[in-house]
């Protein structure tokens, strides 16, 4: 069985060159890093060339700004609750967008319980936050901005370089979400004026389990793990060396080939958006066509529902994922969609098709031949199409 | 995710469409639930008995599933035998469903018990407004509620789940 990945949002395959690296670290011995004997110092230069190789592909002014950690959710959970409690002296109130990510919800649900205050902003029906909206929103209890690079189900990029000016102007601390970001399209620290940044191995092709958060010097920010003295003391407990290892190689080639990668993905996507049109009719594109990621396009199929779509597509080997809610775990319409202004219904029938360094137009003409017979199948048996 | 029996009738769904001049029609389920389901039926008036059923559903994997299986349950039924036919029972014929799928998808009996209603209102020349025959969000019998994100058996009416520690206030 062959299946083709065009669920890469989930999860992409690791790169050959990836393995490798990780294959040698695990022969080679490794100690560990905070050891002081010969053992510990080799692991700990590994670390410390994983390290760089990351800090280099976001523009970090020192590796020093980069603490390892279990991946995104982990990143964005220390970002978050570790700077509203470092400076809860300073001011109780937080800005954020409906869109983002659920670790960045929920965070600041459990935040919002000891005390802070949130602010929500929404998007317009492109998908994009208002940096007017967000300066706006200051207040002198400001503290933290928070707001993602690109959403995980529209890819729709966010106006990061003008909040972040925001932010700086009137010195609030600004984390940006840049999970789905990081190694696909160039992401600077320095240009986005981030003081925070968090990011993940897997979306550029390194192992699940091991991110990273970007911390700039001076930052006030508590660990969200208490312990040892690890990571510069901000992330305590034994890193994960064998991941970390495969990430910096992960790392090393996203940046190497950045921009023939993105010129691939994005050709890729041209050509669905072009295709589309002439195998299924009504439907609406939730990607931002001009702020958005290279290998991601949300699509709503009107009159039909995302996880019969995605079972179907599943049946001839073609994997996609779905944001209806019958397929997520709490049976609720995803409030990225909802937040776009789309109807319940319409949000039911909504395909996150997400490709990868690895899939070609074949791949997409497969795609686009089978859904075309799928749409017809399950909207000769819904009661809402009329034709 | 789902077994073998769903996965069939999710693939190859019986007597799917629409039946033209209908004897009844049942309508369930709302776009905010995800799941739609329409039942049509024609009626043998002479032993009252189901001579044709067809179904059109909006909706997931296993609504379409349970569509499918109702309409093989019923066809041929008298309708006396037809009512006792429960959400329940479509489940079991369909080997189990996925816990957090009992509740919105497994509509199918409701939507035939309308569609019986329907015919027997045509019958007595009743009238009804449509509002009356909206199905409410509530659980048959003998059907629990569970935690959607974690599965456990949990009150219809709680707002928090003890066993994953979720608030559950947006859910009801």
């Amino acid at each position: 069985m062959n299946v083709i990945n065009l669920d890469h949002i989930s999860f992409n395959p690791l790169l050959p060159e990836v393995k490798e690296a990780m294959i040698e670290a695990i022969n080679s011995d490794l100690h560990n890093p905070s050891s002081q004997h010969k053992a510990g110092e080799k692991s700990a230069e590994m670390l410390a060339q994983a390290r760089q190789n990351v800090a280099d592909l976001i523009n970090a002014a020192d590796a020093k700004e980069i603490v390892f950690t279990s991946g995104g959710t982990e990143s964005v959970n220390h970002a978050v609750k570790g700077a509203a409690m470092a400076n809860r002296e300073k001011g109780n109130h937080i800005i954020t967008t409906n869109i983002e990510h659920n670790s960045v919800i929920r965070s600041l649900k459990r935040l919002s319980a000891q005390g802070f205050k949130v602010t929500s902003l929404s998007v317009d029906e492109s998908g994009r936050v208002d940096p007017a909206a967000v300066a706006d929103a200051i207040t002198d209890q400001t503290i933290l901005i928070s707001v993602m690079h690109s959403n995980n189900e529209t890819g729709t990029i966010q106006p990061i370089a003008e909040i972040g000016a925001i932010a700086r102007e009137n010195k609030v601390l600004f984390h940006c979400d840049a999970v789905d970001s990081v190694g696909v399209v160039p992401v600077d620290v320095q240009a986005l004026n981030a003081d925070l940044l968090s990011f993940a191995s897997n979306p550029f092709y390194g192992p699940t389990g091991t991110g990273g958060l970007y911390i700039r010097r001076g930052t006030r920010i508590f660990p969200l793990l208490d312990g040892g003295v690890q990571e510069h003391n901000k992330r305590a407990g034994t890193e994960n060396l064998i991941g970390i290892i495969g990430m910096g190689k992960a790392a090393q080639l996203a940046a190497a080939h950045m921009e023939e990668r993105r010129a691939h993905l994005a050709e890729l996507k041209k050509y669905l958006v072009e295709q589309l049109p002439q195998y299924v009719d009504d439907y609406i594109i939730n990607t931002n066509p001009d702020h958005s990621l290279p290998n991601l396009l949300n699509v709503s199929l009107k009159y039909i529902e995302g996880e019969s779509v995605m079972l179907m597509l599943d049946e001839e080997n073609l994997a996609v994922s779905t944001k209806s809610a019958c397929a997520t775990g709490s049976l609720r319409a995803s409030h990225v969609l909802l937040s776009l202004g789309l109807s319940h219904s319409d949000a039911q029938g909504t395909l996150v098709i997400a490709w990868g360094i690895d899939n070609s137009k074949d791949d997409l003409q497969k795609l686009l031949s089978t859904l075309s017979g799928v749409v017809k199948t399950l909207r000769s048996m819904s009661p809402l199409y009329q034709k | 995710m789902y077994n073998q029996v769903v996965m069939d009738h999710f693939k190859n769904p019986r007597n799917v469409g629409v039946i033209e001049n209908p004897d009844g029609v049942g309508e369930v389920g709302n776009p905010l639930c995800g799941d739609m389901m329409t039942i049509y039926l024609k009626i043998d008036e002479k032993d009252h008995r189901i001579s044709d059923i067809k179904f059109q559903t909006f909706g997931c994997g296993s609504a379409i599933a349970v569509s499918s299986m109702l309409t093989e349950m019923a066809k041929g039924k008298t309708l006396d035998e037809a009512r006792k036919i429960s959400n329940k029972d479509v489940a079991e014929a369909l080997e189990g469903l996925p816990k957090n799928k009992l509740h919105c998808s497994n509509l199918g009996a409701d939507a035939l018990h309308m569609a019986i209603q329907d015919y027997d209102d045509k019958k007595a020349g009743i009238v009804r407004p449509k509002a009356e025959r909206e199905e409410k969000h509530e659980h048959g019998d003998g059907q629990s509620c569970y935690c959607p994100y974690c599965d456990v058996e949990l009150d219809e009416k709680a707002t928090f789940c003890e066993a994953c520690q979720r608030d559950l206030t947006e859910e009801h």
